[in-house]
């Protein structure tokens, strides 16, 4: 099923399909939010805002709720 | 024998225990400085490599990349770009941690573009077993063209094999490990013909970063060879991908990691750090735990401090042959450092809480916890960093503010934490709550004084969010907002990591701290102690006249107290005083208090200093007394007490919200790159201080 960052539940696993790349920055990409990458919920803060994520099997990082709507994924099934 | 000097440069991600590899090298043959003209920490230290081989060796700021977002990371790019630098690098040591490997060797492939001699470090190597993962060494160092070392700073092992490899930099190979120029062939072709002597990668960086660049340039690099900012970046992020398949391909076969064997910590940890409930209760518990730290277990050694200066004081009065030189030692050197001294317990509670929080990963979660709520008063998760190392000195609190990508967040938190109560309003706090609150308990359990060090520093936390939610409705800044902060994994604190930055900053702040005041005791004791006039030269004669023309029988006794009073008024130091007086008296100020008032401008903790040797110049009494009991003593002309409720509760409302440090006006400046934000915070911030103090004193007198 296609999505986007924050729409996801923690535990959900997803592998990126596309984020839009002008307008989340460079850093990102950096930490591994590219295409073909696989990520997973961690935790979402108690106010539903930043989530933290574990991309590319290693880069654990945390972001908020509007750079992660940029970020478009295909959630696996459970 | 000549000595062969190797200039080694650390670079690495931030929580790579980058640090840590440092200090083992070095022990404490360290340098702190600022790198020139900016305010980042530039770690310099030393080892000894073999018999006739020394490195020095630079900790350079944690970076992600060689894209940088911060001045800190531009300060990695400045150097690795500048050959002519006296610190440029005769070997890079990439410092990894094994279990961010992927991430962390982009950093690596962009320093080996470079063509700097590199080896690469993969610290936490006691991590492999209890994690499941294992390296093909032989595999990594053939295709990363480079020498790897595996350490554990824990253990301590791998430095030994470490220095053997910086002996050896000048076999390590230079070339590339993959080829970047790829993502676009046309246009990296023109760029290496028209600049045939440059580095290909170095250009690149010319190009797409904006850092000072001495021997290239720019503008003519740029002019010809820049795209739309959009081009720049979809290159960028092409060059980015492309690095991380090549890293991808090498770690396929080179890294294996059997999650069978990981046990996770990590997450069971996060589970509670993180909870919406426990998480919060967490916080506030450490959060308790430092204050306890620094209200009540400082003041044991505190209190040891302030009677041993005392008797210091006292004993150099004694001892020494009288006349002005010892009069400036046990009058104005003496109680003058007393007055920095005091503190250092403080400060070290302070920064000891804080570089455990920092090491042990755990601040992360707290800026995950908080961002959220931080965001509806204008500032960032990031921002509970500054507001929290702002409780010790909000001159690093202010530069830690750098990692907030969104400048209009930093700027509110650069703006308002100097409103926390940093270490240095605690000894004007301290020493005023002892005078003006009662020692009592409440209930037989709160103790009245810690309580109200407790409303002081709630009264400032209040007052720091209420000005960022001012500021935030009144600027209007449009920025991009993003934030992207790493989760590292947990790691138990290293002890000499710790022990070796409480005693760094502790020294630092004691020094720096320490110079000011030693020179602003000696120059009011200088001006305390000499005067203009007749009245100072003839104050001897003048009060034996009063006293024996009196109506009154005074008791000859006296005379000696009266003279040195009636001789401070006289003083240079009186005078200026008296000066100020108009304007200080309506928020229950006498002349005296008036010039501590103004001397504490360059820094607070001075108040106290400046009363003791406005106070021991004024006073012939050889007791060993306190400052506090010299405050205590002061009466006004009419017999009444000159630390009464309301002018002490004036003095704290003042010191709580006046901007009165030089040194956070100018790192504001630095860090703001105008004058114009430390302007608008002296003018609100100590406009604001004048009013409460006034209307408190007016209401209480």
């Amino acid at each position: 099923m296609k999505t986007t960052v924050d729409l996801l539940q923690i535990g959900d696993k997803a592998t990126i399909i596309a984020v839009d790349l002008d307008r989340i920055p460079l850093k990102l990409l950096e930490m591994g939010c590219f295409p073909n990458n696989d990520l997973e919920i961690i935790q979402i803060a108690p106010l539903g805002d930043p989530i933290y994520l574990n991309v590319n099997n290693g880069s654990h990082l945390a972001i908020r709720k509007e750079m992660a709507r940029e970020i478009e994924v295909e959630l696996h099934a459970k | 024998m000549s000595i062969q000097n190797i200039t080694v440069a650390l670079i690495g991600n931030p929580n790579t225990g980058k640090t840590s590899v440092f200090n083992q090298l070095t022990g404490l043959n360290q340098q702190v400085g600022n790198y020139p003209g900016i305010t980042v920490e530039k770690k310099l230290g030393f080892c000894k490599l073999a018999n006739n081989i020394k490195a020095n060796i630079l900790d350079l700021p944690g970076t992600y990349s060689l894209n940088a977002s911060s001045i800190d990371e531009n300060v990695v790019i400045e150097l690795m770009l500048n050959k002519n630098d006296k610190l440029f690098p005769d070997v890079a040591v990439v410092v990894s941690d094994v279990e961010n490997l992927k991430r962390n060797l982009l950093l690596f492939t962009q320093i080996k573009d470079l063509e700097v001699p590199s080896i690469l470090v993969i610290n936490m190597a006691d991590r492999m077993k209890p994690k499941g993962i294992s390296l093909d060494i032989p595999h990594l160092e053939k295709e990363l063209k480079t020498k790897i070392v595996l350490v554990s700073t824990r253990k301590g092992t791998g430095i030994e094999e470490l220095k053997k490899q910086i002996i050896e930099y000048k076999s390590l190979s230079t070339e590339p490990c993959l080829n970047a120029s790829s993502i676009d062939v046309d246009y990296f072709d023109k760029l290496r013909k028209a600049f045939p002597n440059q580095l290909l990668y170095k250009l690149w960086l010319v190009i797409t970063q904006d850092v000072n660049f001495l021997n290239l340039e720019r503008n003519e690099i740029r002019s010809s060879f820049t795209k739309s900012h959009s081009d720049l970046k979809r290159l960028q992020q092409k060059e980015t991908i492309k690095r991380y398949q090549f890293i991808n391909d090498t770690l396929k076969i080179g890294l294996t990691i059997d999650s069978e064997h990981a046990t996770d910590l990590r997450s069971k940890l996060d589970k509670i750090l993180t909870h919406k409930i426990f998480g919060y209760v967490i916080f506030f518990g450490i959060l308790l735990l430092i204050f306890q730290s620094i209200f009540d277990w400082s003041s044991y050694p505190m209190d040891f401090i302030d009677t041993t200066f005392a008797d210091l004081a006292n004993y150099a009065k004694r001892h020494l042959p009288a006349g002005e030189f010892t009069n400036l030692i046990s009058e104005g050197i003496i109680p003058g450092i007393g007055g920095i001294v005091i503190f250092i317990p403080q400060i070290a509670f302070l920064f000891l809480f804080i570089s455990v929080l920092e090491e042990s990963g755990y601040m992360s979660r707290v800026v995950f916890l908080m961002d959220k709520i931080m965001r509806r008063y204008g500032l960032s998760g990031k921002s509970v960093v500054p507001l929290i190392s702002g409780t010790a000195c909000a001159i690093p609190a202010i530069m830690s503010a750098r990692n907030i990508e969104n400048w209009k967040e930093r700027l509110i938190t650069i703006l308002v934490t100097p409103f926390i109560t940093c270490s240095a309003r605690l000894p004007v706090y301290a020493i005023l709550i002892s005078l003006i609150i009662p020692n009592k308990r409440l209930f037989g359990l709160f103790s009245l004084q810690g309580a109200t060090l407790m409303i002081l520093y709630l009264l400032g936390f209040g007052m720091a969010l209420f000005s960022a939610y001012i500021l935030n409705k009144i600027l209007k800044l449009k920025t991009k907002s993003y934030f992207v902060v790493e989760m590292p994994n947990y790691k138990l604190p290293l002890f000499k990591n710790v022990a070796i930055n409480v005693l760094e900053k502790t020294k630092s702040f004691v020094f720096g701290a320490g110079k000011i005041i030693l020179a602003i005791s000696i120059i009011l004791w200088f001006l305390g102690s000499h005067g203009p006039g007749k009245e100072f030269r003839d104050a001897q004669k003048i009060i034996e006249q009063e006293v024996y023309n009196s109506e009154y029988q005074i008791n000859p006794s006296v005379i000696p107290d009266r003279v040195s009073e009636y001789k401070l008024e006289h003083s240079y130091i009186g005078i200026i005083g008296k000066s100020i007086e108009p304007v200080i008296k309506p928020l229950g100020y006498d002349w005296k208090i008036g010039i501590a008032v103004v001397t504490s401008f360059a820094a607070r903790e001075v108040f106290v200093g400046t009363l003791a040797t406005i106070y021991s110049v004024g006073s012939k009494s050889d007791d060993d007394i306190t400052i506090k009991k010299r405050m205590e003593s002061e009466v006004h002309e009419d017999g009444s007490k000159v630390f009464n409720f309301a002018t002490g509760v004036s003095l704290l409302l003042f010191y709580a919200f006046a901007m009165q440090c030089a040194s956070t006006l100018a790192i504001t400046k630095k860090e703001t790159n105008t004058w114009k934000w430390p302007l608008v915070q002296l003018v609100f911030m100590s406009g604001f201080a004048y009013i409460t103090a006034l209307i408190a004193y007016q209401f209480l007198k």
